[in-house]
């Protein structure tokens, strides 16, 4: 993985000392709230409900068992002795005081991590595909350009008060595992017929209030003219972008509002003029720098391993079944760690359970965590023949939970529990749905299944990609739930289409079985429920569900 | 409002003037909708010029006027509306201004550095404020990834022991 070089580590120490002046300013007086609120943003650091929170950039996702094991360690030292991971591929610290942010923020330097951008109307931490390097799909591995995408975007001086936040996204392989359709830019990393890489840019797809799909903007970018192409996009979306409806300010609406092909011209002609500058044409001998330090780790020659004899032990038969996945070198697999216990708080880990998962990463999986947007750990290259030892030691720290992407495996935000955003709780309904749903054998029959849970309309648990999306809304004071169905953020991106009138809390889990019940009985062999759902539209669903009502 | 310019106060010696306001002796500040409408009589004024452009105005309409400008002021109504920035960049990337370039409005601490990258020379801070506070501030943060409009060299200057490439040229 990326390692610092002297200027990445000085950047880094004199962030963390420019905010230890900030916050000194804010102690004293000298900042007002509102003169300070950009500036934490800027450090990630948010006001919640309760307390302050911290969110830590895990770029990429990707974390070595050293930044793991200080992520703990704060956990343990600073805050009440668990983190939270995010659907941004970050950590978030619910309760840390303000006073001591500038030291976490200098622990975090310690071992190459800092905050910066995962907050502010700045372009965020850039996630990708948490099996980059390992999945046999791929056609280069992405982190290199989410890298190189990193180190462009940091401080940069044009682009930290555009009209709202931005996310990029990038992948390199044809199944979309980072939900890049739904972001403010997404990347799709080919190749070209003479072998070359080309970049596919895709601008306007979010979230939100207006669920939207990106359009396809630049078509096969060189490699060397992605920054050129990246910043004229940001140019054109900083100049006339709308900053005068917070609600309508993300690169979505303006690229809405003047259609594709306009948004298209003007990007190409800035870029034109940004390439013609050359000054951020990328050296071959930088792409060449950052490409060395993500080459494949000293994979073992190995033969696929023979696990019939551990495949008694029911449990594990089924977590293999789930949670693990083809790597692409022989005798290698890709290993999900569950954060979703049954009953549990999805993404949530205590320090404990993240010491461990660096101990067995360091030991079992060069010294490499991921960390996916869908809220769960990811062991990306694990000898076959350790997977039966790993899940024993994961299974007794209840992190081998065998529902990776099944129904429990549920994406929520933290709602009205944390946010002062939110208008309902998220993980209530995920914590009751994981319970009615907890029966495995059960899970593996209903089969994929993406269930996805907002607070509000801001769409932080993914609901508008969710095959069946829960938003928490608030009507005269009291919670209740809109559920939308045929969403996905995969690379048949679509927005879920609301169901009806929503449900009070405590009616939710059966409204959502008897949705899972409509499709069992109506699949055809090999469907999923959202390919029983496309197939038959939402009619049958609503039919079943307000039948009685 | 105080003016620093070259790491130091110095005195601004330009008017500005209202749409509506007749316009004095001297060097002078106008905005956009007056200098299209007076324009040949103020390029006539034997005094140097200066425009203010509001935050939604693109700087790339002037085209060649441009260069009769001494002073181009950018405002910045809220610090949060960034569009500035890309103005600056605009002016001194794509269209070759060399004049000043003052910002003005909500012109902050936490801003300067950011301002000074995309082009920005000459800054009007809040009455009270400190030199050392804008010296401090400059200097911060002294790496910097991305090639903008100031003469530094980036990290991948340096990385890869090349001279500065200079956007602005």
């Amino acid at each position: 993985m990326y390692r610092y070089d002297e200027f990445d580590q000085k950047l880094v120490d004199e962030r963390v000392a420019q905010f230890r002046g900030q916050v000194a300013r804010r102690l004293s007086g000298e900042l007002n709230e509102e003169e300070f609120k950009p500036l934490r943003l800027m450090n990630g650091l948010y006001l919640q409900l309760h307390a302050y929170m911290l969110r830590v950039a895990i770029p990429y996702g990707t974390l070595s068992s050293r930044q793991l094991k200080m992520l703990a360690h704060i956990a343990r030292k600073y805050d009440k002795d668990y983190a939270h991971f995010t659907t941004r591929q970050n950590l978030q610290y619910n309760w840390p005081k303000l006073a001591d942010v500038p030291d976490i923020l200098a622990d975090l330097a310690t071992v190459e991590m800092h905050a910066i951008q995962t907050s502010g109307n700045c372009i965020r931490n850039v996630t990708s595909d948490h099996f980059a390097g390992a999945a046999a799909d791929e056609v280069d591995d992405p982190r290199i350009w989410s890298e190189i995408i990193r180190q462009w975007s940091t401080f940069h001086p044009e682009f930290s008060y555009l009209p709202r936040k931005f996310k990029i996204a990038v992948t390199a392989a044809p199944k979309d595992r980072a939900a890049i359709k739904v972001h403010d830019i997404g990347i799709i990393i080919r190749r070209d017929p003479s072998g070359a890489l080309a970049f596919d840019v895709y601008v306007g797809g979010g979230q939100g209030r207006t669920p939207l799909i990106g359009h396809l903007i630049g078509e096969g970018i060189a490699a060397a003219d992605l920054l050129a192409y990246l910043e004229a996009t940001m140019r054109v979306y900083n100049q006339y972008g709308r900053r005068d409806n917070l609600y309508k300010s993300r690169i979505k609406i303006l690229v809405h509002q003047i259609g594709a092909d306009e948004m298209r011209r003007q990007v190409a002609a800035e870029f034109a003029e940004v390439k013609q500058h050359g000054a951020l044409a990328l050296p071959q001998a930088e792409i060449d720098r950052i490409n060395a330090y993500f080459l494949d780790p000293a994979f073992e020659k190995l033969a696929e391993e023979d696990l019939t004899a551990q495949r008694k032990t029911k449990a594990f038969a089924a977590w293999l079944d789930t949670n693990v996945a083809k790597h692409k070198a022989a005798g290698y697999a890709i290993v999900t760690v569950s954060l979703k216990p049954i009953g549990g708080i999805p993404g949530d880990a205590n320090a404990d359970q993240m010491d461990l998962v660096a101990d067995l990463a360091q030991r079992l999986s060069f010294d490499e965590i991921r960390v996916s947007h869908e809220q769960n750990l990811v062991l990306a290259h694990v000898r076959q023949r350790d997977l039966f030892g790993l899940w024993q030691a994961l299974d007794k720290a209840n992190l081998a939970t065998a529902n990776y992407a099944l129904i429990t495996d549920i994406i929520a935000c933290p709602g009205l529990d944390y946010c002062d955003l939110a208008n309902a709780r998220s993980i209530n309904i995920a914590q009751a749905l994981s319970q009615r749903f907890a029966d495995l054998d059960r899970q593996r029959n209903i089969g994929e299944l993406k269930l996805k849970i907002s607070g509000c309309i801001n769409a932080c648990g993914h609901h508008h990609v969710g095959h069946i999306g829960i938003l928490g809304v608030d009507k005269k004071g009291v919670e209740y739930y809109q559920i939308s169905l045929g969403g996905s953020g995969a690379e048949d991106a679509s927005v879920g289409e609301i169901l009806g009138p929503a449900f009070g809390e405590a009616d939710v889990p059966d409204a959502i079985e008897k949705l899972i019940d409509t499709y069992l009985a109506a699949r055809q062999p090999g469907e999923r429920f959202l390919d029983t759902y496309r197939r038959l539209g939402i009619q049958p669903f609503r039919e079943k569900l307000y039948a009685a009502h | 409002m105080p003016l620093i310019k070259d790491n130091a106060f110095v005195e601004n010696t330009f008017a500005h003037v209202a749409d509506e306001e007749t316009l004095p002796e001297g060097a002078i500040v106008v905005s956009l909708k007056r200098f299209q409408a007076e324009r040949e009589m103020l390029l006539a004024r034997n005094t140097p010029l200066g425009l203010r452009l509001t935050s939604d105005q693109s700087p790339e309409a002037l085209g060649p006027d441009v260069y009769h400008f001494a002073v181009i002021e950018l405002e910045f109504p809220k610090f949060k509306d960034g569009r500035g920035y890309s103005w600056a960049r605009q002016l001194r990337q794509r269209m070759g201004y060399k004049g000043e370039l003052r910002a003005v409005g909500e012109v902050l601490r936490d801003q300067w550095l950011f301002m000074h990258r995309v082009g920005i020379d000459a800054f009007e801070v809040r009455p009270g404020t400190r030199i050392e506070d804008f010296r401090a501030a400059m200097a911060e943060q002294t790496v910097f990834y991305q090639p903008a409009s100031d003469r530094v060299r980036n990290v991948l200057d340096l990385r890869h022991s090349r001279p500065a490439r200079i956007a602005a040229e």
